[in-house]
């Protein structure tokens, strides 16, 4: 097949078809401008279920072209996707036009057509980030996201837009910084930035493998992020739009544990082993931390934020527990978190429009004025807590019961103390709950608020819908993910 | 059995969740009458099925299992959504089922003058939808083969729980009642939850199954200090849902739902999955004695307990709570001691005639609501539910009156209602396995009848004590038919498992195991029968001779004993003083001077960092040549020095 047509770059390179076509559109025009960026990403989704299909035909083949040459060493351009890079691409061009159509009436004027350009830069970054198996080209992609997104928050972000955007520079650049340093060595070492290459040639870098995952790991900690890592989480997200949020969430703090998973397990080995119980006790902290900082937040987004740091750490756990039934749980679980904490900015994102504030002092017995948007904002706060049936449960489960029984970690505490976050879970999510759409109507202004419009309720729907589809049936999510986490376990689990 | 009898249970559990479909698109145009026709028969085509299962299940005793699709499968673990049709499963489905298509029908009477009372005719569709919702997340939970969906089913019934609390979300104390007391629910039992979840965690590892055969065929090679674990951890559960020593304290609360909530889920079925699991569960828990002794003791203290408190209480629904947690300590006790029979007996009766005085209470206030109005008092603040505001409703509502002796007799053991041999088959095993909590649980019934009397004095007897209840009429049919099926069922339920004929037993005999035959000892029967009547008696002494008064007639005698009654022994204060306080006191702390404090320095710090380093390194870059040329030739004597000392 002709390399330009090879389904993994029309992915990843599409967005910049619509990226050009928005240039080449009048700035004043601005529903054409946004149906040009709607439309480029759910083309994008559209490639991304295709190569599911062909995938699951296997037909879905890899492309690996010659690029670049620094003396004896070669880049390629190197993609390919297996369960869980699809996924992850699945989950991107997913949220994409979701968060899109958030924007419809919170984004206008004449920036408009470099917020939706930014969007779609954002996106081709991401894809890249998930298919990308060069080191280096991982690496250009990886710079790529973070660019769109200091824009994205510098320029349409809240009062502390600044600052934000600068506190999320800082971190990121320090991990990126690290990482670069360890792309390098390993590269030098081996004579190749290819990952297959690289994880064939492990031995060669074994000695220092220690370092070596600590300066990968670092700044995949920072994106995920783990505890002690996180506070550029709370403030990038309060600062952010609601879509740049809904994407953050979404996709932004899967690229860390996918990091972890992509690179850490397969090229370090031994380092992963003898590490996972620190990491598994971070997680296990960022769990507990992360939902004591929560409950105590008076501002709904920063709420969900802490949240996140939370939920992430049932990621990381699952990821560093080494065992099948855990990192596939950990798998579907960043899905998850994608789904129901994007869908939770966009509830939030909804109700700014309507009332300029998130203060949840400043809501309170909106379900009575507002019944469409609170029962869906119910099901979303009960797949954040985990009740079976929906999707949270299964990812957090496996996550659990897998842990629990884990070698690698030694020891029950780990799983027993993430339970205990399941509890606070329930304490925070239904107290957030309560004080938006729960009592009594307090405050006058809210008496007039509108219920969901047709747009906003498809925004909203197909995350829902998805949200009892897995968990009811996530069976084909794990027959999508399981041959590759298995793969990446066996790789760690030899010296 | 036959799949197509088996996928019946399938259809038992669907068939809600489509009146809740049918409820959702159509149930505007349907009005009330209709939503309420289309809820009702969603449940009572549950009851059909489950009673065809029955049927079927006469034939074939050993019943079943309908696998219908994988759940998940990871390693080594495969969860099915996978059903079981055993005599248990089936006699657990028949009670949800018909009882709860009873409270259907009620419901349409009630909640129909229940959202105009409350000034919102819109939320009558939501409550049947939860209802049904309900319905069917508690068949699922009665009807797993596997302790993975059982727990969809546990925590579901929890969700409805929470969601029919809250269903007046905006009323309560300060407006917030409710919803708190919703969201105290569903935290606590997450609590309990934790313990069940961390029993499923040791089950995978040590069994690696969840299906109900694989774990208990394995149980009896098990070593004993995990078995003990597992079923320590699972009563945790129990004590959770079942509302028992030391998470009780939800239950009370629970009662801000509409009394057909409280009938159904807070009294005949979602608390009694505690009992259930541990029945079901028998096998891990037989061969530990230890675990044994646990379970029996947290129900006998748990009795005893709650029964103190219902003295103490004005609230008739409040009074008639703290009476289902003392019952379902009764429960708990008899199959932690491996008298699941006896268990599941009293859980069954305990079902007819409690949902029978919930539904009767309901019948009262509803009584009550319509004599306010009446009375022409409609905007002062007035509590139907205040026993002090009842009195003489005996002539004002006959057969709520009637139906409400029958429940109230039953509940005290009264020969020969239901409740009587139930619980006095409870109290036999209890003599000869474990005598002190026989010595609890025999305490227990005393209180039970104690309180029941002056409750049915209060309500019934006497002259009406407020214009309220002076003006009080009686419910609609709608209203008093299914109260009326209830009490024959309360009645006559001891049938079901007569001393001599055991049909209850030989009927479990199939599913459940280590059933040691009951017996019928006189001493014991009679002794029980006394204490009701004991009860009854000093009940009469105490509150019918006189006209009762603001203040509790045992409420001098007793002194400060009758004020820990009245306050619930300070449970609530205790666990805001000593765990919500700190606790949210830590998050505050987490919050402020920790996050935002020492972690969120460390990026700050960052930026102060990479500043100070740029200024110092801009330094460097200065402009002039003869520091740039220093520079180098520092750099090439150190490449020198290199080369030449140390390769």
């Amino acid at each position: 097949m002709n390399a330009w047509f090879h389904p993994l770059v029309l992915i990843t390179f599409l967005p910049l078809f619509g990226l050009a076509l928005l240039l080449l559109l009048d700035g004043r025009n601005e529903r054409s401008l946004r149906w040009v960026a709607l439309l480029t990403s759910l083309v994008t989704f559209g490639l991304a279920v295709w190569a599911l299909l062909l995938d699951r035909q296997g037909a879905l083949t890899e492309l690996s072209l010659p690029w670049l040459r620094l003396g004896r060493l070669a880049v390629r351009f190197h993609l390919g996707a297996d369960g869980i890079s699809l996924l992850m691409v699945l989950l991107t061009t997913f949220l994409m036009p979701l968060a899109l159509l958030s924007t419809w009436t919170a984004v206008q004027g004449e920036r408009l057509k470099g917020f939706l350009a930014l969007f779609l830069l954002l996106e081709v970054g991401m894809n890249g980030v998930f298919l990308a198996l060069d080191l280096v080209l991982f690496y250009i992609f990886w710079e790529f996201t973070l660019v769109p997104m200091i824009f994205l928050i510098a320029i349409w972000g809240g009062e502390r837009r600044i600052y934000a955007a600068l506190k999320f520079f800082l971190y990121t650049m320090v991990g990126s910084v690290l990482l670069l340093v360890g792309i390098l060595f390993v590269g030098l070492q081996v004579g190749s930035f290819d990952l297959p290459a690289l994880i064939q040639n492990r031995a060669t870098f074994a000695g220092a493998q220690t370092a070596l995952f600590l300066a990968f790991g670092l700044a995949f900690a920072i994106k995920v992020p783990l505890w002690p890592l996180h506070s550029w989480l709370p403030d990038a997200h309060v600062e952010a739009p609601t879509a740049g949020s809904v994407i953050l969430a979404g996709v932004l703090l899967k690229m860390g544990a996918y990091g972890f998973l992509r690179f850490n397990l397969p090229l370090f080995p031994q380092a992963s082993q003898q590490l996972a119980p620190w990491m598994a006790g971070l997680a296990v902290v960022g769990i507990l931390y992360g939902a004591g900082v929560a409950f105590a937040q008076k501002d709904w987004k920063k709420l969900v934020a802490y949240s996140s740091v939370s939920h992430l750490g049932f990621v990381m756990l699952g990821i560093f527990a080494l065992t099948p039934q855990a990192v596939s749980g950990a798998v579907l679980q960043m899905v998850n978190h994608g789904l129901s904490t994007g869908a939770l900015f966009l509830l939030v994102g909804m109700l700014y429009e309507r009332r300029h504030t998130r203060e949840l002092a400043a809501f309170g017995g909106l379900w009575k004025v507002l019944p469409v948007l609170s029962a869906l904002a119910l099901i979303v706060t009960l797949s954040s807590l985990a009740v079976p049936g929906l999707n949270g449960f299964v990812g957090e489960f496996n996550i659990l019961a897998g842990a629990f029984n884990a070698s690698a970690l030694g020891n029950v505490w780990f799983a027993g103390l993430g339970t205990v976050g399941v509890i606070l879970a329930a304490a925070y999510l239904l107290k957030m709950f309560e004080k938006v759409f729960l009592g009594p109507l307090v405050h006058e202004e809210n008496r007039s608020l509108a219920d969901l419009n047709i747009r906003e309720v498809l925004t909203l729907l197909p995350i829902v819908v998805l949200v009892v589809a897995i968990g009811i049936y996530p069976q084909p999510i794990f027959d999508l993910i399981s041959p590759a986490v298995e793969r990446l376990l066996m790789l760690a689990a030899q010296p | 059995m036959s799949d197509t009898q088996l996928a019946w249970v399938v259809w038992a559990v669907l068939l809600p969740l489509g009146g809740i479909v049918v409820n959702l698109v159509v149930g505007r145009r349907l009005g009330e009458k209709g939503i309420g026709a289309v809820a009702s028969l969603a449940a009572g085509g549950s009851f059909v099925l489950s009673g065809l299962l029955a049927l079927a299940l006469l034939q074939h005793p050993e019943g079943g299992i309908y696998r219908l699709a994988t759940w998940f499968n990871l390693g080594s673990l495969t969860v099915d959504w996978s059903f079981r049709v055993d005599t248990l499963s089936v006699t657990m489905m028949l009670v949800v089922s018909g009882v709860g298509t009873l409270i259907h029908i009620y419901s349409i009477g009630y909640m129909h003058a229940d959202v105009r009372h409350n000034g919102d005719p819109q939320r009558f569709r939501r409550f049947f939808i939860y209802l049904n919702l309900f319905v069917a997340a508690m068949l699922l939970l009665v009807s797993a083969n596997n302790f993975l969906v059982l727990f969809v089913g546990w925590e579901g019934v929890g969700l409805c729980s929470y969601l029919l609390i809250g269903f007046w979300f905006e009323k309560g104390e300060g407006g917030l009642g409710n919803a708190r007391a919703a969201k105290k629910a569903f935290i606590v039992n997450r609590v309990g939850d934790f313990g069940l979840l961390i029993a499923i965690f040791l089950m995978i590892g040590a069994f690696g199954t969840l299906d109900f055969d694989g774990v208990f065929a394995q149980a009896a090679q098990a070593a004993p200090a995990l078995l003990v674990a597992i079923t320590l951890f699972m009563l945790l559960g129990v004590t959770g849902k079942s509302a028992q020593l030391p998470l009780f304290v939800w239950l009370p609360d629970a009662m801000a739902g509409p009394t057909p909530v409280s009938a159904l889920i807070h009294a005949a079925t979602m608390v009694t999955a505690g009992v259930y699991l541990v029945a079901r569960s028998q096998a891990l828990f037989l061969p530990v004695p230890q675990a044994q002794a646990a379970v029996t003791w947290v129900g006998g203290l748990t009795a005893l307990f709650a029964a103190t408190i219902a003295l103490g209480q004005y609230d008739i629904k409040k009074v008639l709570a703290y009476s289902t947690i003392s019952q379902l300590g009764f429960m708990v006790a008899a199959v932690g001691m491996g008298a699941a029979v006896a268990g599941i007996f009293h859980l069954v009766t305990h079902a007819f005639f409690k949902a029978l005085l919930f539904l009767a209470a309901g019948s009262v206030i509803l009584g009550l609501e319509h004599g306010h109005e009446h009375a022409g008092e409609g905007h002062d603040p007035f509590d139907p539910q205040d026993m002090r505001q009842m009195g003489g409703l005996r002539k004002r509502m006959p057969l709520t009156f009637a139906v409400y002796l029958v429940g109230a007799l039953a509940l005290a053991g009264v020969a020969p209602l239901a409740g009587f041999f139930s619980k006095d088959e409870i109290l036999v095993a209890a003599s000869e396995r474990f005598p002190v909590v026989f010595g609890l649980l025999l305490a227990a019934a005393f209180l039970t009848a104690f309180y029941m009397g002056r409750q049915l004095i209060l309500v019934f007897f006497g002259e009406p004590r407020s214009k309220a209840a002076h003006h009080a009429g009686e419910s609609r049919p709608l209203v008093t038919m299914p109260l009326v099926v209830l009490a024959v069922f309360s009645a006559l339920g001891g049938a079901l498992n007569l001393p001599g004929l055991h049909s209850l037993e030989h009927w479990l005999e199939h599913s459940l195991v280590g059933v040691k035959e009951g017996h019928f000892v006189w001493a014991v029967a009679l002794g029980s029968l006394a204490v009701a009547l004991l009860g009854l008696g000093l009940a009469w002494l105490v509150y019918g001779r006189r006209a009762p008064t603001e203040q509790d007639a045992l409420a001098r005698p007793l002194g400060p004993l009758y004020r820990a009654f009245e306050r619930k022994w300070w449970v609530d204060e205790f666990y805001r003083l000593v765990l919500l306080r700190p606790l949210g006191w830590l998050a505050q702390v987490l919050a402020g001077p920790v996050d935002l404090g020492l972690i969120n320095s460390l990026g700050d710090g960052l930026g102060q960092g990479s500043q100070l380093s740029a200024n110092w390194l801009r330094k460097l870059q200065n402009g002039l040549v003869r520091s740039y040329a220093l520079v180098v030739m520092v750099g090439v004597v150190a490449m020198f020095a290199y080369l030449l000392w140390v390769r």
